[in-house]
């Protein structure tokens, strides 16, 4: 940045309002926000992860950072740590590629366009638990639909006592419905592509199945990575509805992720202290992965 | 090395919008045929049905004697430069100019030396490994070309490659394409809009308009006699004077009632417009002896443009108005009354309807 006049270093012209208290008013109601319902628990966790508490909450004691050695060297979160790595992956994989296959069929339809795309997002407006239920019902051992059809092709179909077949019914109610927000992205990957990189691929003697896979599918790395990013942070944080609708973590722990497992050692079993560590270390995995995102996402991965 | 022919050749877009009505041309071996013409006359339509990227509607397009109406671009053997050169942005600049090769599995050596050898005739090899987002707006354009000519195809099709570029580097990335265009011996069809650019680069000059063909020829041979009004105001710059003449007269008048004077100067009877190139346009003064002119007319002097090798004088002859080119500078004032003249075999004739008499 060059100075001009050598008095402000700000590059960009600041506004300047006469009113002093009136940004701090204009500001308030984010920051209430941002303080209510994310620093205050946020710091709440933190505290109670270094307390521990009875049951009953007739007794508290400070305990350092016990909760955080104990919930580490416990096989059962290490289970479910393993657990919910297994679904991020499925589910980012499940909830992409079909996506990106949807979103170049799409691209190649001319007519009715508008229609297929605007069907095609439509279930993203339904709601995790009543996705879940809708593939609960589907998959029902006994009443299912497709369980039906899957018994019948000699799959002993039966999510509630198998914990694969558990993990199979989360993970694609899980993707199904990011499909659609995938796809959306895709689409718009697609067409930020110019059309004469295609074509003058084609008269380089590329076919259709070369081009994608040497022009438009690294041409679509940064909307990839991008969605890759975003389903896994959607499949560790944000699925508590889905797996809560259609297994409640079982059977057995076969789908306990580390958010279920906050919910169920917390509010189920009562061990406060621990659940707080807990989500302590969810919370710092979502920075993490936030760090990520803005420092690849934004910067690195872009074709100019 | 090969021909290139248009037989009847139609383009009608889905909403029956008629890009590209009838269009008959013959490239021989080795030309570089322009075509030039409007915004919309349908000149990057046709290219892209030379090149495969759209469909023939009628007609046959025949290259090297084989007609290629049913075959994919990349069968057709040939190479186009874009206007906005297209290059895979996520290779480098050798990757670029292999990717064609690799994709017909070439032989890699093969691939190699054809790639730098592309690279040095255009001034590249320094830059093989960078992306093209590194390069300059001239060695995009040369990455562009390079990529055609590693190819070595039968024909070489260029959309308006240098519009992206400014004025001083498109001339001389003219006088390059052209050069190497000629050393190659590669049959070419280049589109442009701009008339200095297709009068320079062309071998053929093919004047478009509204989808039609409206004259074929050499450069020089259109400027001297373009066969439509619409051609004589297109090409040359400044435009040619068309002066409206009062119909049915079959003598030099124009329509509001002013006489061209002139010895022995008469018209057929369908003349309904006269045309003058400014630079065919002179002044005559009082004391020129000798030499009179076929031709004059008097106008009243309204600006004056000099451009330093040359001056235009614009000036109104009853209600229309002309531009006259002399060299250096001129001293005539704003104002003047002044005498221009013109020969007879400079003068340009159009019938009713734009036609050429
Ligand atoms: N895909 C298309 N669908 C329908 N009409 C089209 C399509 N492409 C071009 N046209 C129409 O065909 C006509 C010719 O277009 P074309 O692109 O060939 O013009 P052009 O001579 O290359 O013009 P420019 O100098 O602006 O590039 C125009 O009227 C245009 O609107
Ligand atoms: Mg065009």
């Amino acid at each position: 940045m060059t100075k001009v006049g050598g008095q402000k270093d700000h590059p960009v012209p600041r506004a300047i309002f006469p009113n002093k208290v009136l940004p701090y008013l204009l500001l308030a109601p984010q920051l209430a926000i941002t303080a209510i319902f994310f620093y205050w628990p946020a710091s709440q966790a933190l505290y109670q992860s270094m307390l521990r508490e009875d049951p009953f909450g007739l007794s508290t004691q400070f305990v350092g950072l016990a909760n955080f050695r104990h919930v580490l060297a416990d096989p059962n979160y290490l289970h479910s740590f393993q657990v919910t790595i297994i679904f991020a992956v499925a589910t980012a994989v499940f909830a992409m590629v079909p996506a990106l296959y949807l979103a170049v069929m799409a691209d190649k339809v001319v007519r009715g366009r508008g229609i297929y795309r605007t069907l095609l997002i439509w279930p993203y407006a339904v709601a995790p638990a009543i996705a879940g239920m809708l593939w609960l019902f589907l998959f029902n051992p006994s009443i299912g639909t497709i369980a039906v059809m899957l018994r019948s092709l000699g799959i002993s179909w039966d999510p509630l006592l198998n914990g694969p077949q558990a993990m199979i019914l989360v993970v694609a109610a899980a993707a199904w419905k990011q499909i659609s927000y995938n796809f959306l992205f895709f689409v718009a990957g697609l067409q930020a592509i110019p059309k004469s990189l295609v074509e003058a691929a084609s008269i380089d003697g590329a076919g259709e199945t070369k081009r994608f896979w040497t022009i438009i599918f690294p041409l679509l790395a940064p909307t990839s990575f991008f969605l890759l990013v975003i389903n896994t942070v959607y499949a560790f944080f944000d699925t508590f509805g889905i797996i809560h609708a259609v297994t409640g973590g079982g059977p057995g722990k076969a789908t306990e992720t580390l958010v279920y497992k906050v919910y169920n050692d917390g509010f189920v079993n009562l061990i406060l202290g621990e659940s707080a560590a807990q989500s302590v270390i969810l919370m710092v995995i979502v920075i993490a992965l936030t760090a990520v995102q803005f420092r690849y996402v934004e910067r690195r991965v872009h074709y100019g | 090395m090969a021909t290139l022919d248009l037989k009847n050749v139609r383009k009608v877009y889905a909403g029956a919008v008629e890009a590209v009505k009838k269009v008959d041309l013959a490239i021989p071996d080795g030309a570089l045929c322009v075509l030039v013409g409007p915004s919309g006359c349908g000149k990057s339509t046709l290219l892209r049905m030379i090149a495969g990227l759209e469909s023939i509607t009628e007609g046959e397009i025949v290259i090297d004697g084989r007609v290629v109406n049913d075959l994919g671009p990349a069968e057709r053997d040939i190479a186009m430069v874009f206007q906005n050169y297209a290059l895979y942005p996520h290779m480098s600049v050798y990757d670029n100019m292999a990717y064609g090769l690799r994709n017909r599995r070439m032989a890699k050596p093969e691939i190699d030396r054809r790639v730098r050898e592309a690279a040095a005739t255009l001034e590249l090899a320094h830059l093989l490994a960078r992306r093209p987002r590194e390069l300059s707006g001239g060695q995009r354009q040369r990455v562009a070309m390079g990529r055609a000519i590693v190819r070595n195809p039968k024909v070489f099709l260029f959309d308006e490659p240098l519009s992206n570029l400014d004025a001083k580097l498109r001339g001389q990335m003219r006088v390059e394409i052209k050069n190497l265009q000629r050393s190659l011996g590669v049959t070419s069809v280049y589109v442009t809009h701009d008339q200095l650019e297709a009068m320079t680069l062309a071998d053929i000059l093919v004047v478009m308009n509204g989808g039609n063909v409206e004259q074929i020829g050499a450069p020089l041979e259109i400027y001297e006699k373009p066969a439509s009004l619409f051609v004589a105001s297109f090409i040359g710059a400044p435009p040619m004077n068309l002066l409206a003449l009062k119909p049915g007269e079959g003598r030099p008048v124009l329509v509001d009632g002013t006489t061209i004077g002139g010895e022995g100067l008469s018209f057929s009877k369908e003349a309904a417009t006269l045309g003058i190139r400014p630079e065919n346009l002179f002044l005559v003064t009082g004391d020129s002896n000798g030499s009179r002119p076929d031709a004059t007319l008097d106008i009243v002097v309204q600006a004056i443009e000099p451009v330093g090798a040359e001056s235009f004088i614009y000036g109104d002859a009853g209600k229309e108005r002309l531009v006259i080119r002399v060299a250096g500078k001129t001293v005539v004032e704003p104002g003047a009354k002044i005498r221009v003249g013109a020969n007879a075999a400079d003068l340009h004739i159009f019938d009713e309807a734009g036609k050429r008499i």
